[in-house]
């Protein structure tokens, strides 16, 4: 397929299985580890997707989700978004913030690529 | 025979005694345990220092000259003593309420804290003191000669007559005497003067040496005395009948010089810097002075007892030209009684010894409080912020003062010649620091009293002295030219320095003091009247004159947001970090707060400011507080306070001022109460978050891998035992957490078995350091107080954890550039005390509170750590029978750990 994926998220190993998995799925994979500079990071690099993790030093993941919403460019970037908390307002708030889609960890392989998919067909 | 070698050396042996009882007096007070050096007779001896080494020869000699007007010297301070012991009382009173450290700085705190008038008074403190220093140094050198060359009778007379002639060859030696006996002097001084800063000012050693001597020279002169009626004399009634021959015993007075003499002789017991250093300062009990009230009077009577026989049997018995006043010294040393004279010797030695040692440390705390100090404040970056121990600062600088105050004595010594016009001196030298005192008693008794009035009337009254009496005193052409005396400034005849307003024909003294003092108190009182004073000199004034009806707080600062930790930092360079910190947990307690932070309010700055004058000064102090602090702001409620002086109004005032006080107090503790509980239930509701984040975040990784390995065809060797090693880290690092968690929950519920054991605080830092490895990780590691090599008996596996927990805290979070953590180790009651500083930036002030709850960190994104391991020190040092704190206003983070040497275990 040959569709770029950007992949936010601060913990290596975590960053290491997501890498794998998705570029044996035969993604082109980036990543980027802090919150800091991450929109920049996502105008520049203008992926398809976006894997977006919750805690990351520097700046929130809410944060930079509200922030590409409020940017025409990254509008309708399809984003998944990745937390560590499984709490339903945690939930609830990626929804209202424009999340496409939003999985707790500890996931299954199989079911991020399967989002993966989905998010790109739609 | 008693050579100049003997001399030295009883000198010497004199010396090193009063090193020893002073060494001895300082060594029981810091034990608490000489409650006879504080009592009412010490206090009597000290005040002593009256009578130098010019009453102890000089009395003699004045007797010789002028007949009985040597008395008005003692009847002065006797009428002080005996008829105005309740103004003495008031002054000591305000003293001790307004923690005074120098004559300066008293006339300074009552005239609004003036920096100005504190220089003033400190300049005429040490002009009028000065020439006194010299004249001590004096009677030594000349006591001196005199004694070393009675080999013969003629030697004598030509060291004494060489005393007095600048350049001879023998003055050369007397100089060098006198610079050896300054220096002595200087050492003693610092030594015993300087030891310490404390709150009070009072240097019981110094108080011990001088009541010491006081008793020596009383001893001396009695001595002298008795060999001169009983021995010389043929008994009482021989005596009387030669007095009676003598031109001394008829009465010759000048009832104006007599007058003048007695009220300048009673203002400069006042005044002097050393009198009030003994009287006011050094005062330990205001009870005191009704013992003192007739046993120094009986004092001054028994000094003065056998003036009168000696000079006229010195008159009689030795050569025409001998010099009356070293016949204390050579009457037993011509009768070949070399004992007793030996005896008169080092009576006068201590008289000289006693003045200078007094009056030099109190002019170098003046000096070093109100002119070197904000000096170097001023100078010194930051002002009240100034990095280091200002303490040190502080004591050099009195130091420093004692030395150059003595070295001025010495070059007056030197430039004067050591002649005759030293004798003169000490009258001159009343009248000058004599003029201290209408802004003095203006100051105590007048509430109308204020600053400029006080300027102005010392101005005027020192310009006066220094022209009609200060600068003549060096002879003719030798300051003020002949012309100048003859004609007056600028040859107007009614400018004539002894002839002020064409009056002439009086005594150069009480002309001086004449219109000096009608000059300095009509302009102070006019001054006064037609100007208005300050709102806090208002306070202060309302203090001073009414120190006995309310000894309550004057208000002066508002307590509003201010900055305690500025205050603490501040605190700790001037009365030590201990003293500082537990004067504010203190505070902080006694406002019912935890910790060692107080509200900033008025009583507790107030407080904080008076602790510090007791160490730089009522002037420097304020100024220091106000730089944290911003203005100080007198209310009108205050002014009203000064204003009411009904015993009712003040009364239902502070009724009214404690109840709104207390409210306010309540309101902010329920507040800061409220505070903590939202953050607390905030961080409660956070814990289940927290606690799944954590746990879920390795289980991803491993969940991840584990599904990557189970699908794992295609996997190379390499990949495979990667994988499976990261879902090995990531297995070990949920347990370290469980196990965390564990630990914690099992503290806390207090199920915990501590297993005991002793070893060596020394071992366990260094344990702690190998185990955290953080030095090969570039953090820097200085230790203070490991040395003593303390034992300890507790849990050491526990405690162990605690150290490390702390040096890897500071290695994670201390930002600085080259960070380094200073381990300091105390031991205070059983206790030991474990401060960990780093140099990094700290912790912020809202954050001070909550690092020590679960999952709190200083910042949500830093760091690896599961915010757990403050918490668990926390419940672990209370288990251990001591506790954990965080230490604000070090420059870095810090936390204290204490804990009992020896841990009390629980009986089972």
């Amino acid at each position: 397929m040959g569709k770029s994926v950007l992949v936010i998220e601060d913990e290596p190993n975590i960053i290491e299985a997501i890498s794998f998995i998705l570029s044996r799925d035969g993604w082109a994979v980036a990543t980027h580890s802090n919150g800091h500079d991450a929109v920049d990071v996502v105008r520049a690099k203008q992926p398809d997707l976006l894997i977006l993790d919750v805690m990351l030093p520097g700046k929130s993941g809410y944060d930079i989700l509200t922030e590409l919403r409020a940017d025409g460019a990254t509008k309708d970037l399809p984003v998944l978004m990745l937390t560590a908390r499984g709490q339903n307002k945690d939930r609830d708030l990626a929804t209202r913030l424009g999340a496409s889609r939003f999985m707790t960890k500890p996931f299954s392989n199989a079911e991020v690529l399967e989002a993966l998919r989905e998010l790109v067909s739609a | 025979m008693g050579t100049l070698n003997t001399l030295v050396a009883v000198c010497l042996g004199y010396v090193a005694l009063l090193f020893v009882v002073a060494f001895w007096a300082e060594r029981e007070a810091v034990r608490g345990r000489a409650r006879w050096l504080r009592s009412p007779l010490v206090y009597t001896l000290s005040l002593s220092i009256y009578c130098t080494g010019w009453t102890f020869y000089g009395a003699v000699g004045f007797a010789a000259r002028s007949g009985l007007e040597f008395l008005t010297i003692y009847i002065g301070p006797t009428l002080v003593m005996l008829g105005w012991w309740w103004g003495l009382r008031k002054l000591v009173r305000i003293g001790r309420t307004q923690r005074i450290t120098s004559i300066a700085d008293l006339v300074s705190s009552r005239y609004g804290k003036s920096p100005l008038l504190a220089v003033f008074v400190t300049l005429i403190a040490v002009a009028g003191t000065t020439p006194y220093i010299a004249l001590q140094l004096q009677s030594v050198v000349l006591s001196f000669a005199s004694f070393s060359d009675n080999v013969t009778q003629e030697a004598a007379q030509a060291a004494v007559n060489a005393g007095a002639v600048p350049g001879a060859v023998a003055f050369a030696d007397h100089n060098a005497t006198a610079l050896w006996v300054a220096a002595g002097l200087a050492l003693f001084t610092i030594l015993f003067g300087t030891r310490n800063l404390g709150a009070n000012e009072r240097h019981h050693g110094v108080v011990m040496a001088i009541a010491l001597e006081a008793v020596v020279k009383l001893f001396a002169l009695l001595a002298v005395g008795a060999f001169v009626v009983w021995g010389l004399g043929g008994g009482v009634s021989a005596t009387l009948e030669r007095i009676d021959a003598s031109p001394i015993g008829q009465w010759q007075s000048q009832d104006g010089r007599w007058a003048a003499l007695i009220m300048l002789s009673a203002a400069a017991f006042l005044t002097l810097p050393r009198m009030f250093q003994v009287l006011v300062v050094e005062n330990e009990d205001e009870s005191h002075l009704r013992t003192a009230a007739w046993a120094f009077p009986t004092y001054l009577m028994l000094m003065s007892l056998f003036v009168v026989p000696i000079a006229v049997l010195g008159l009689d018995l030795m050569p025409q030209d001998a010099n009356p006043d070293q016949f204390v010294l050579t009457i037993p040393l011509s009768q070949g009684r070399e004992g007793l004279a030996m005896l008169s010797f080092i009576g006068g030695f201590s008289s000289a010894t006693s003045m200078v040692i007094v009056a030099s440390l109190a002019l170098a705390t003046m000096v070093s409080n109100h002119i070197v100090m904000p000096i170097w404040l001023r100078v010194a970056e930051g002002g009240a912020m100034i990095s280091g121990d200002v303490r040190q600062v502080v004591l050099l600088s009195r130091r420093l003062s004692i030395g150059g105050v003595l070295g001025l004595g010495y070059l007056y010594f030197y430039l004067s010649g050591g002649g005759i016009a030293l004798a003169s001196i000490g009258l001159v030298s009343f009248a000058g620091v004599a003029q201290v005192l209408p802004a003095l008693m203006g100051g105590v008794f007048w509430r109308g009293a204020n600053r400029v009035g006080a300027i102005a009337g010392l101005s005027v009254g020192f310009i006066i002295w220094a022209y009609t009496l200060f600068l003549p005193s060096f002879g003719p052409d030798a300051v003020l030219s002949a012309t100048i005396m003859e004609n007056g400034l600028f040859g107007y005849s009614w400018l004539r320095p002894q002839a002020l307003f064409g009056i002439a024909g009086l005594d150069p003294v009480v002309h001086s003091v004449l219109w000096s003092a009608a000059f300095n108190t009509g302009v102070f009182v006019l001054v006064s009247l037609l100007t208005f004073p300050q709102p806090l000199e208002r306070l202060q004034g309302a203090q001073f004159v009414n120190v006995f009806q309310h000894t309550g707080n004057p208000q002066g600062w508002s307590g509003g947001i201010a900055q305690s930790e500025d205050l603490m930092v501040m605190a700790q360079r001037i009365l030590g970090p201990r003293e500082a910190q537990m004067l504010f947990q203190n505070a902080a307690a006694a406002q019912g707060l935890a910790g060692y932070l107080p509200d900033p309010t008025p009583e507790f700055l107030q407080l904080l400011e008076r602790e510090m004058s007791g160490s730089v000064g009522a002037a420097t102090a304020h100024a220091m507080v106000s730089q944290i602090m911003g203005r100080a702001t007198v209310s009108v409620e205050d002014l009203l306070a000064v204003a009411d002086e009904t015993a009712q109004m003040m009364e239902h005032q502070s009724q009214l001022e404690a109840k709104s006080a207390e409210l306010t107090r309540t309101a902010r503790q329920l507040r800061a109460a409220n505070d903590k509980l939202t953050q607390l239930s905030v961080q409660k509701d956070a814990f289940l978050s927290q606690i799944s984040h954590e746990l879920r975040t390795p289980m991803t990784s491993i969940r991840s891998f584990s599904e990557i390995l189970r699908d794992g065809e295609g996997l190379e060797q390499e990949q495979l035992s990667k994988y499976a090693n990261i879902i090995h880290q990531e297995a070990i690092r949920l347990t370290r957490l469980l196990d965390d968690l564990l630990d914690l929950s099992v503290l806390e519920n207090g199920q915990v078995s501590l297993n005991v054991q002793s070893g060596s605080l020394q071992a366990l830092i260094d344990h702690a350091l190998a185990s955290t490895g953080v030095e090969a990780k570039g953090l820097r590691i200085h230790t203070r107080g490991l040395e003593l090599d303390l034992m300890l008996e507790t849990d050491l596996d526990r405690l162990s954890q605690v150290f490390i927990n702390l040096i890897a805290n500071a290695h994670k979070y201390c930002d600085a550039p080259r960070p380094a953590l200073t381990i300091r180790a105390a031991q205070r009651d059983n206790h030991l005390v474990l401060d960990f500083t780093d140099n990094g930036s700290g912790v912020p002030r809202d954050k001070q509170d909550l690092i020590f709850e679960k999952f709190a960190r200083v910042s949500d994104q830093k760091a690896g750590g599961a915010g757990l391991g403050l918490a668990i020190c926390r419940e672990i040092m209370a288990r251990l029978g001591g506790a954990i704190t965080y230490l604000p206003g070090q420059g870095g983070a810090s936390f204290r750990v204490t804990l009992p040497m020896r841990m009390r275990q629980a009986a089972e």
